[in-house]
């Protein structure tokens, strides 16, 4: 099977000052289609520069990056936008959602920079994005209207609108609690389940057996990359000790 | 990126905030308005000038005394005594003058009865009223057998039957002007202010000969008005005064004309030039405020770039080019400006027809003014937005994200 993302002696080089740092010293490894991939390591391993060089949001300074098939570790600027607006779909973890401006206004957004979606399409594809994360009577609502977990369902929202090959998520349940967590993870969980391929960037390794395979950084090495054994967040959910709802 | 969805982009972020939007508009709008009403103002003013002009008749020809040298000394014009009624008679042989009249003032206190007033009498020939395109309401004008005998025979404005004859009708009472008494024979249909905001009701008109002998004790006058066949040989008209005043003053060629001729035509281009004058520099102080507006968007757009640092960095993790960020705060700050243009405009224009109406000038929409103001709107607000929006569009995605 092709792989959906391909990175091959992936290495970043910082210059600060006179000093180099390297953030990546030679990554190499795939993510299959159908994958649910979670990237760990403490700060400083070089996750955060993975992820970035993973988004097309930073070039490698050498070493090749293969996204969907194309080779993107040379591509310009534009080339790098056009990618990032039709094949990756990012979550954060403080959500980005626009102040002031509805949930449905919020997914709209990235096709708003993809002409060839009329703007009739782009409102369909918008509000079955936002019912496929579970917020379909909530389409109107500003985000300061809606709690962290609702947020981040529409920033997810947000991710799945134009269809990406791959979403990257930064951390996503790093400022919700762990019952949210939970409810974002079965979420992933059930994109998964229905053929997305997900990289899920964190540090907290009780959120990593939710997924299915960890990638462990350390000081810009791989020193692991195994299959996890799958915990089910729903059954996680559901052993969740009531005390814990306040 | 198509257009729509930039307009789309940037409009609905406009309407997130909309206060600041409005605040920021402010500058433009004031700046517009204050060019706009400055400059129709400017031009309704010159507009009243022409029409006031115009109605006192552009064929009039003035020829008034200039001043002169004695031992090299500038004696200014009051003394010059060199204007005569002879002169005023030479200069019927020009084909192109068809009236002409001495003019000789007089200031005194007019009195009727327990009523006095202080008045200005005018002495010309019958002529005079002709020239002056001034009308009578009721009696009859003075004749030249009036003239010919010095008779203390006068001809009143409105000004003067308001102030001396309250509730009575004036023709045929008998006034005084200092010690001398006149028998008003008529009184003259009212013409307001001239442009230089002159009362042209204030006058007493009287046979020149009255005024010269019994009054001054003069045989010089100190002005001759005439009347230019018409308009179109005015000038021609002009050329032929100077000649025959030359000749009769008898001024050899090189030495400077002892009087001055003036032509309608001539004092309607100086006061259009001091109006214009006046227009421009009003103009010039409002594009101040333009300008101050304009900063006022800068400022306000380089705040915003800095304060949405985050929200570039979204906009560009999910496909925003370069160039999309560019053009999205250059169009915020050209529809800001734009809409701030729109609104000035009206405003202004509004401003400019309350007052052209208090003032009682004609209302006059200066187009250009118009559509300039609205392309310097637009390219204010690309000027001015321009720095800001370079700013956002080099922001580096990964630390835009991660800035607080």
């Amino acid at each position: 099977m092709e792989a959906i993302l391909s990175v091959r002696k992936l290495r970043r080089d910082f210059h600060v000052g006179s000093e180099v740092v390297h953030a990546l010293r030679g990554v190499t490894f795939d993510v299959l289609p159908g994958e649910f991939v979670s990237v760990m390591g403490t700060s400083g391993s070089g996750k955060s520069t993975l992820l970035n060089i993973l988004g097309c949001l930073d070039q490698p300074t050498s070493g090749e990056y293969f996204i969907d098939g194309t080779l993107v570790s040379q591509m310009s600027k534009d080339e790098l936008s056009t990618i990032r607006n039709r094949k990756i779909g990012f979550i954060f973890q403080s959500y980005n959602l626009l102040a002031r401006t509805s949930a449905l206004e919020n997914v709209e957004l990235p096709l708003l920079y993809n002409n060839t979606v009329s703007s009739s399409e782009r409102r369909r594809r918008a509000k079955l994005a936002l019912e496929q994360v579970g917020l379909a009577d909530r389409m109107g609502h500003m985000p300061n209207q809606l709690s962290g977990g609702q947020q981040q369902r529409v920033a997810i929202a947000r991710s799945l609108v134009n269809d990406p090959v791959i979403l990257l998520a930064d951390e996503a349940t790093g400022n919700l609690d762990t019952r949210t967590s939970y409810e974002i993870m079965s979420l992933f969980q059930q994109l998964n389940r229905d053929g997305k391929t997900i990289a899920f960037v964190t540090h907290e390794p009780d959120i990593a057996i939710f997924t299915g395979r960890t990638i462990m950084l350390r000081d810009g090495n791989v020193i692991k990359d195994e299959p996890v054994e799958t915990q089910s967040a729903r059954q996680a959910l559901e052993d969740l000790p009531v005390s814990e709802d306040y | 990126m198509n257009f729509a969805n930039l307009f789309k982009i940037a409009g609905r972020a406009l309407l997130r905030n909309k206060t600041r939007a409005l605040l920021t508009m402010l500058g433009i709008i004031i700046g517009i308005a204050s060019v706009i009403a400055m400059v129709s103002l400017g031009q309704s003013s010159q507009r009243s000038i022409n029409d006031q002009i115009s109605t006192m008749g552009t064929n009039l020809i003035n020829v008034m005394r200039a001043s002169q040298r004695q031992g090299g000394v500038n004696i200014g014009s009051g003394n010059v005594q060199t204007l005569t009624v002879k002169d005023a008679e030479a200069m019927l042989k020009s084909p192109y003058i068809s009236m002409v009249s001495p003019l000789v003032n007089a200031s005194d206190q007019a009195v009727y009865g327990a009523n006095n007033w202080p008045a200005s009498m005018q002495g010309g020939s019958p002529q005079l009223l002709d020239i002056r395109k001034m009308e009578i309401a009721s009696g009859t004008n003075f004749t030249e057998q009036d003239v010919a005998n010095s008779a203390k025979v006068a001809v009143i404005g409105e000004t003067i039957v308001e102030n001396l004859f309250p509730g009575e009708d004036p023709v045929g009472k008998i006034i005084r002007f200092g010690k001398i008494p006149f028998r008003v024979i008529g009184v003259l249909a009212p013409k307001g202010q001239n442009q230089m905001g002159q009362d042209q009701d204030d006058v007493i008109i009287a046979p020149y000969t009255t005024v010269q002998k019994r009054i001054l004790a003069i045989n010089y006058v100190h002005m001759i008005m005439a009347s230019a066949a018409s308009e179109e040989v005015a000038n021609l008209a002009q050329v032929d005064v100077e000649e025959i005043l030359r000749k009769q003053h008898k001024i050899k060629p090189g030495q400077e004309d002892d009087f001055r001729v003036r032509t309608q035509q001539e004092m309607l281009e100086t006061m259009e030039s001091i109006s214009g004058f006046l227009t421009v520099l009003l103009a010039a102080i409002a594009s101040i405020s333009l300008i101050v507006g304009g900063i006022g968007i800068m400022n306000i757009m380089y705040v915003t770039v800095t304060e949405r640092t985050r929200e570039i960095g979204l906009r560009m993790s999910i496909g925003a080019r370069n160039r999309d960020i560019l053009l999205q705060f250059l169009f915020e700050s050209t529809i800001l400006s734009l809409i701030g243009g729109v609104i000035g405009i009206l405003i202004g224009l509004g401003l400019s027809y309350l007052a052209s109406s208090a003032l009682n000038w004609p209302y006059v929409v200066s187009t250009t003014a118009v559509s300039l103001s609205f392309i310097v709107c637009a390219a204010t607000g690309i000027f001015f937005g321009w720095y800001p929006a370079r700013k956002a569009a080099s922001l580096d995605p990964i630390n835009a994200l991660r800035y607080e």
